[in-house]
């Protein structure tokens, strides 16, 4: 089986979890001997050097280059940088500060990516959103046809690919598969905007195959866009976790450590962990707050906090980067997920991984998958500040679910996932 | 005959450095050592050593007699000029060798405790009086607070430690038709007098010398002198941030060159003499009480005790910070009581202001943080480590 996948950047570039997933996914994808085509917009260059080094600078012409590795795995794959400043997670209105940002730094003379040479269709980026999705599928129909033969199945990971994976699709005639990691209502709750909606849905009605992340996604999918249910395939995410060799974090505050890590926006319901917060305080002075993260709700959030006069209990890290965030997870006791809609969420994984109990949205993905958590709905913060108390005062129900949940994490890997992504590449091929 | 009373105001907080979550229960230094040395050096450089030197020679031209400035130095900005140019005080030092100069008084940390505690109040003026008898070889005699934040309560606060002259701001809505330019009376001592800033004529150097915009662009010495000759009254008050000088002004705005001509004519002009805060108390009566129920400073348009307390931000990071004045009081640890000033000072409650319309530009000076949020979470970071620290020490 081999795959023309439009993905997103591996690690460490991650925006959310969309960059790990594709990552897990395409090893698991490899180990089942299915080759992949990866195409990514924007390359930093300062990836895992194994696989993104392309070969010299003599090819800077050709579209696309071939890795080469002793690795096995990345042998299987091919990786293709698409000159683009689309990010995942990009609205419309974030689009046109950053690229206004750009236009600033082009004029500081930044040295321009190669690929930028060869598809150099109108000079540059497009000027909002929009255009640049449009754009990118130009490139992307391009790459399809210089790839021709080469793929069986095209993958198109998020919304911004679609248009991509659809015009893919058109050149070769090959089968179109699109994965749902996260729906429009997610990202803005009710009030969606109707282009990135109009793109899901095309996306989704265009592809041969859509893959939800949750049954939570595939309702939505289903429901809120109108996609026939046979042709939608819940498959939930996995998770790998890299060694981490080195002493552990050492604390340096006595207190039990309650954590949040995520983007302080609406849908992660950082505001529901506030007031549960400032509930458990008045009973138990011992626990100190941590929201780790950056957002559009972060002045918001406190705001709240000083109103509520918890601020010395309360404390914000800004964003958290690469080794931070392990080092994050390492000073807590509980870590909380609160929510309000969350296609799947993969970092209350990575907190059980850590031996930290989880308390989780019953609106997420994940919890369609654990079983040791705590579950509770994102608006009931008199439950959750119930659980964070029972959790940071009973020793004995704090070590039950790092035991059971260090056993359970280990369970979801992304080989399972990829057995039935597979599947699916297989059941649209004839 | 009129007197012009000139107050320069020398302050500098320690700026907090980036102090993470991380750093809790680990680190307990709190400063940005490089920030705040490199601008007060700068600033020594291009202000404070400047400016002393221009006094000093106009002095020695004129006689102590004849030139007359005041200042008010911060106890956290000695510390640091102690720390980083020790040469900013011994400039200080002669000029205050020359008997032209008067020091007032003021809260050490350049604090806004006079908002919320009597006792840290009368704790803080007494140790900046002492540092200032120290260092130049004279009590303080008049006060000035913080921004010249003053009420009648402060006022009478002021006077119950012995300070019957006191600084503050002409503010209009406290003025009304009045004048800033007599000495009224404090409305519960009466026996205080006060000295309004005349904050029309101050800020024409401070805010607007170069403002090619200003139809009084550009400000002569002759120009300058006409206007004070036209105010009535017989003090005119020109109270302003000693940085004026070199920063605020830039020195390519002519702004030394203007003070020499017009400190020069000042005490060659008939009708006119400089004069300190204490002289003119000892010479003049009140005209009138003035009534201030409410804090007034000399800040922003409002002239309110607004740019450092009131959004939430402020609000709680001020009463979270008194909150540990007992514990310190009993702890009574000198290293934890300099942190404990340092913390103190109105420029961190300045940094949470959310109001950047109009004075915005002032707010952003010096100013070490993107937002006032920013502001905010670093200085809850510090101080709940602080806390953290003294709690354990109290045991």
């Amino acid at each position: 089986m081999r795959v023309l996948m439009f993905g997103w950047e591996f690690p460490p570039h991650i925006a959310g979890g969309l960059g790990t997933a594709c990552y897990g996914l395409t090893r698991g994808l490899a180990k089942l001997g299915v080759e992949v085509i990866f195409v990514v917009p924007k390359a930093y260059g300062d990836e895992d050097q194994r696989f993104l080094r392309i070969r010299n600078a003599s090819e800077v012409e050709a579209p696309y280059g071939t890795l080469e590795t002793e690795d096995d795995f990345w042998k299987q794959l091919t990786f293709i940088q698409i000159n683009s400043n689309m990010v995942p997670y990009l609205s419309p209105e974030e689009y046109e500060n950053e690229w206004s940002e750009f236009q600033h730094e082009k004029r500081r003379g930044i040295p321009q990516d190669v690929w930028k040479q060869r598809y150099n269709f109108s000079g540059k980026y497009g000027a909002n959103l929009m255009e640049e999705v449009a754009r990118y599928a130009m490139v992307a129909a391009q790459v399809a046809r210089e790839m021709e033969g080469q793929f069986d199945v095209i993958h198109a990971h998020d919304w911004l690919t679609y248009y991509a994976g659809i015009a893919a699709k058109r050149v070769s005639g090959k089968p179109l598969v699109v994965h749902m990691h996260a729906t429009e209502f997610d990202r803005s709750g009710e009030n969606i905007n109707t282009i990135v909606y109009n793109i899901e849905r095309t996306g989704m009605m265009a592809a041969d195959r859509v893959m939800a992340v949750s049954n939570l996604t595939r309702n939505i999918v289903i429901e809120k866009y109108g996609i026939s249910p046979d042709k939608v395939v819940t498959v939930h995410n996995g998770v790998r976790f890299k060694a981490h060799e080195g002493p552990e974090e050492e604390r340096g505050v006595e207190d039990k450590i309650v954590t949040f890590l995520g983007r302080i926006t609406y849908q992660k319901g950082p505001d529901y962990f506030v007031e549960a917060a400032a509930k458990v305080l008045k009973r138990v002075p011992n626990v100190r707050f941590v929201m780790a993260g950056s957002g559009d709700m972060l002045n918001h959030v406190v705001r709240r906090v000083a109103k509520l006069g918890i601020s010395d209990r309360f404390h914000f890290t800004g964003f958290l980067r690469g080794d931070e965030v392990r080092r994050m997870f390492e000073l807590s006791d509980v870590y909380i997920m609160p929510s309000v809609s969350e296609p799947f969420g993969i970092s209350p994984l990575e907190a059980m991984k850590s031996n930290v109990p989880v308390i989780i949205s019953k609106q997420s993905g994940v919890a369609e998958v654990l079983t040791h958590a705590v579950k509770v709905d994102y608006w009931d913060v008199d439950a959750m500040a119930d659980a964070i108390y029972s959790l940071v005062t009973y020793p004995a129900l704090h070590n039950m679910f790092i035991t059971k949940g260090q056993e359970e994490v280990t369970t979801l890997k992304w080989d399972n996932a990829a057995k039935q992504v597979l599947d699916v590449y297989q059941s649209v091929v004839k | 005959m009129k007197n012009l009373n000139l107050y320069f105001q020398v302050h500098q907080p320690f700026r907090l450095k980036k102090y993470r979550f991380f750093n809790m229960g680990k680190d307990h230094f709190y400063f940005d050592d490089f920030l705040n040395r490199s601008i007060l050096q700068k600033v020594a450089q291009g202000c404070y050593l400047p400016m002393n030197q221009l006094l000093l020679k106009l002095i020695r031209e004129h006689g102590a007699e004849n030139v007359r400035v005041t200042f008010s130095i911060s106890g956290i900005a000695v510390e640091q000029f102690k720390l980083y140019a020790p040469e900013v005080i011994e400039s200080f030092q002669e000029l205050a060798r020359t008997g032209a100069v008067e020091f007032l008084a003021e809260t050490y940390a350049h604090s806004l405790a006079s908002l919320t505690s009597k006792e840290e109040f009368e704790r803080q003026v007494r140790l900046h009086a002492d540092t200032m008898e120290q260092l130049f070889g004279m009590r303080p005699a008049a006060f000035r607070n913080t921004e010249l934040i003053y009420s009648d309560g402060i006022g009478e606060m002021a006077y119950n430690l012995g300070y019957h002259t006191l600084l503050t701001e002409g503010a209009k809505h406290i003025l009304g038709w009045k004048s800033p330019n007599f000495v009224y009376a404090n409305a519960i001592k009466q026996e205080q007098k006060l000295l309004l800033r005349n904050f029309r004529l101050s800020d024409d150097i401070a805010f607007r010398f170069s403002d090619r915009n200003w139809d009084g662009w550009p400000l002569t010495a002759d120009k300058y002198i006409d206007w004070i000759l036209d105010q009535e009254g017989e003090i005119i008050n020109l109270f302003m941030d000693y940085e004026t000088f070199g920063e605020h002004q830039k020195r390519d705005t002519g702004i030394f060159e203007f003070m020499e001509q017009f400190l020069t004519r000042v005490v060659k002009h008939s009708e006119l003499q400089l004069r300190t805060p204490s002289q003119i108390a000892a010479k003049y009566e009140p005209v009138a009480v003035l009534h201030v129920p409410h804090p007034i400073s000399w800040a922003d348009e409002e002239r309110d005790i607004t740019a450092w307390l009131g959004n939430e931000l402020q609000d709680e990071a001020f009463s979270k910070l008194y909150s540990l004045q007992d514990k310190i009081y009993q702890l009574n640890d000198p290293n934890m009581t300099r942190v404990w000033y340092t913390l103190q000072s109105s420029d961190h409650f300045y940094y949470m202001c959310t109001k950047w319309f109009s004075d915005g530009d002032v707010h952003s000076y010096f100013n070490p943080y993107d937002s006032p949020y920013d502001a905010f979470m670093n200085y809850m970071n510090v101080f709940s480590d602080f806390k953290r620290e003294v709690e354990h020490r109290v045991g």
